[in-house]
């Protein structure tokens, strides 16, 4: 009896200790893998670091200097002093000067300004007569972010700096009124934001993986060899590599855009061609760019670690979360440099501004010399032999 | 044994690889050393060496998978250097690690070759090989799921499906059990016949000698080249087989003795090989009127000869 319940109190302990053993035999082999992979192991280190000094140096959540146009239809000191009273809040920054409605209109709509202030053809006479005239001004309200905080100084800040400026009296004896107008998104409701946004964001994120791994696989499962043995070109790999996920792409950005129109009443203002047309071209910059990380990375631990490098970036820095305008220069620099940026400014303004083909070249080059660029870099990097 | 071409020397054309001191390293380690060989339109060529002395090198070399550091030359008449693209579309490359896609059919694989050749009919070309490798009634299955035999033959299939006129086999029949291998063999025999040129490489002695010429390779240096026959003769080795019972003494006793270079026991017998007949003759002298055994002189096998060329070019390149 106590033989028996020995021989059972060493089979009990037994697999505890091997528990422990076994453990560690893993960890040690795990950690000598780590130390192998240089490029994993430096991006473990890098990431956080580039990550957090770039976006808590970036991001701005009540942003200043936003570009703002202004429409005179007179030059009067008053009109000049109203204008130099909004800059001095440090909200507004303008940048351009219009004589016409349209050129006023194209500027709001294509997202060069945000604002625009319309100063009337016989203002500072009306004021002079004590008419009460209005002062408009106009804000892309795509983005409440953005526009609010900006919108909210007008009363009270500008009206005590013209006060001090122009002696003329207090706020309640204005002698105009400030009408604000936010166009697009009158109710200011962020989902009508979002929901556009939210087309390009799960865009790159699902197509920067699609691609990124599909050299590392060829090269980590060994059918690579054969491929290069075989006679096929660089272009030619990556196209048959892209063009079948620039179909998954465009199903699935048609779901999203379906579910955006359906489920949180986005509209769409401006041309659903156009709009296909241009994601499908944002689509295939994303995989042409995921595809350029599969022939620079040597796995596929790699390949989803410059993925994720890319996508943290593509969603705080392109105007989608936090507003591109209020983000420092260096950033913008780093924004423009993404297709998100481009594709969100492209989608706000097709859904929500009725926004045609003339408003968005910019843009649309944009994206498309990133995806050149990135297939450029793909072909040369892409290794024709196993040297 | 000896069924290729004679003097192919002279005529250009009738040779398929014609290569001058390809030399290759990887990270300041030389794998091949200024290996030179000519491979004879239509026949089949054995490249034979231990484990990790640069046959699957040079093999990827001649299709254009690696550049050499130095060296030239010329496979089917296009430059190995320049001309990669051309050579790849007349060469097929049977990789010794299976290299087809794992998660397609054998037919998808076998099209996919075929699309990629550009091919007029590539599903009549794929449905063709699949009935001539015999895998009739497994199109369908993934090539993940197939037997080592049957992946080597969807390999194979998958090499010769363009039409080459060069096969480059990197240890086909590793791991293949011997039906498999003797089909295997017949079917390189019949492609040969057809006047596709291989070259193939292997450790099993009994492939070597289905080849009609051979290539000895160790420590990226070419060592003996021709057909069996002449390797062996080449080789001067003078082997001695010891019949009878309890070797185990007499191989510790002979091996290391001056003039016995390499003692190996094959079953109940046992080879003695020595370079110096003289020499050896004189070692062996005490143990050959022992009644135990019953000593006979004999020619070495080809595996003698590789395994003395192996002790030899250890002493040489590898200090």
């Amino acid at each position: 009896m106590s033989a028996t319940d020995t021989i059972q109190k060493g089979e009990e302990r037994e697999p505890a200790f091997g528990f422990w053993r076994r453990s560690y035999a893993m960890l040690v082999k795990e950690f000598i893998q780590l130390r192998r992979d240089r490029v994993s192991f430096a991006m473990i280190i890098m990431l956080p670091v580039m990550q957090l000094t770039l976006f808590g140096y970036a991001i701005n959540t009540t942003p200043r200097n936003l570009p703002t146009a202004v429409l005179t239809q007179e030059d009067t000191d008053l009109g000049r002093s109203i204008l130099k009273a909004m800059e001095n809040t440090a909200y507004f920054h303008f940048v351009r000067e219009v004589h016409t409605v349209e050129e006023f209109d194209e500027l709001l709509q294509s997202g060069k300004v945000l604002f625009g202030v319309e100063i009337p053809r016989g203002f500072e006479r009306a004021v002079r007569r004590g008419d009460r005239p209005a002062l408009l001004v106009a804000a892309d309200a795509t983005d409440p972010t953005a526009a609010g905080s900006a919108l909210g100084t007008l009363g009270p800040l500008v009206q005590s700096a013209l006060a001090h400026d122009l002696h003329i009296g207090d706020p309640p004896d204005m002698p105009f009124e400030i009408r604000a107008h936010a166009r697009y998104n009158p109710a200011a409701d962020s989902r009508l934001n979002i929901v556009p946004g939210l087309v390009g964001t799960i865009l790159t994120m699902t197509m920067l993986i699609f691609t990124a791994l599909s050299v590392t696989r060829e090269i980590e499962r060994g059918t690579m060899e054969s491929l290069l043995s075989m006679p096929i070109k660089p272009v030619e790999v990556m196209f048959g590599k892209i063009i079948p996920y620039v179909l998954v792409g465009f199903i699935q950005a048609t779901l999203i855009i379906a579910i955006g129109i359906l489920l949180f009443g986005v509209p769409v203002l401006g041309s659903l061609t156009l709009l296909a047309l241009l994601t499908t071209l944002f689509i295939t910059t994303n995989l042409s760019i995921g595809y350029t990380f599969s022939t620079i990375v040597q796995n596929q631990l790699q390949a989803m670690q410059l993925s994720m490098m890319f996508f943290l970036p593509s969603i705080l820095l392109s105007g989608f979360m936090f507003p591109f305008a209020g983000m420092p220069v260096w950033a913008q620099y780093i924004g423009e440099g993404l297709p998100l940026t481009h594709f969100v400014r492209i989608v706000r303004a097709i859904m929500l501004k009725g926004a045609g083909m003339p408003n968005l070249q910019y843009d649309t080059i944009a994206l498309a010399a990133l995806m050149l660029f990135a297939m450029t870099v793909a072909v040369t990097r892409f290794r024709r032999t196993l040297d | 044994m000896n069924g290729g071409p004679t003097n192919a020397r002279s005529n250009a054309s009738s040779i398929a690889i014609d290569v001058k001191g390809l030399t290759k390293s990887f990270n300041g380690r030389e794998v091949v050393h200024d290996l030179s060989m000519q491979v004879k339109r239509g026949s089949i060529y054995g490249f034979l060496g231990p484990n990790g002395s640069g046959k699957t090198t040079t093999i990827r070399i001649l299709c254009g998978l690696l550049t050499p550091d130095s060296g030239e030359g010329t496979c089917l008449g296009y430059d190995i250097r320049r001309d990669a693209d051309k050579i790849k579309r007349k060469v097929g490359y049977m990789t010794q690690r299976f290299s087809l896609y794992q998660d397609l059919s054998v037919r998808e694989n076998l099209e996919f070759v075929a699309r990629l050749y550009g091919m007029p009919d590539a599903r009549g070309a794929a449905a063709d090989m699949i009935a001539r490798i015999g895998l009739k009634g497994r199109e369908e299955q993934l090539a993940a799921n197939l037997s080592g035999g049957w992946k080597q033959r969807l390999a194979l299939g998958a090499c010769t499906l363009p039409n080459p006129q060069l096969l480059l086999l990197d240890e086909p029949t590793a791991g293949v059990d011997p039906k498999a291998r003797r089909d295997f063999w017949n079917e390189i025999h019949a492609l040969a016949a057809e006047g596709l040129t291989v070259l193939v490489s292997t450790h099993y002695m009994d492939e070597a000698e289905r080849c009609h010429e051979i290539a000895y390779i160790a420590y990226g240096h070419l060592l003996a080249h021709g057909t069996v026959d002449e390797v062996i003769a080449a080789s001067a080795l003078s082997t001695l087989t010891v019949t009878g019972e309890d070797f185990n003494g007499l191989i510790a006793e002979l091996t290391g003795k001056p003039g016995v270079d390499m003692v190996a026991p094959f079953g109940t017998s046992l080879h003695v090989s020595g370079r110096d007949k003289a020499a050896l003759e004189a070692a062996i002298a005490p143990y050959r009127n022992n009644s135990k055994w019953h000593w006979q002189p004999s020619e070495p096998s080809l595996e003698d000869v590789f395994i003395d060329l192996m002790g030899r070019s250890k002493d040489n390149f590898q200090g």
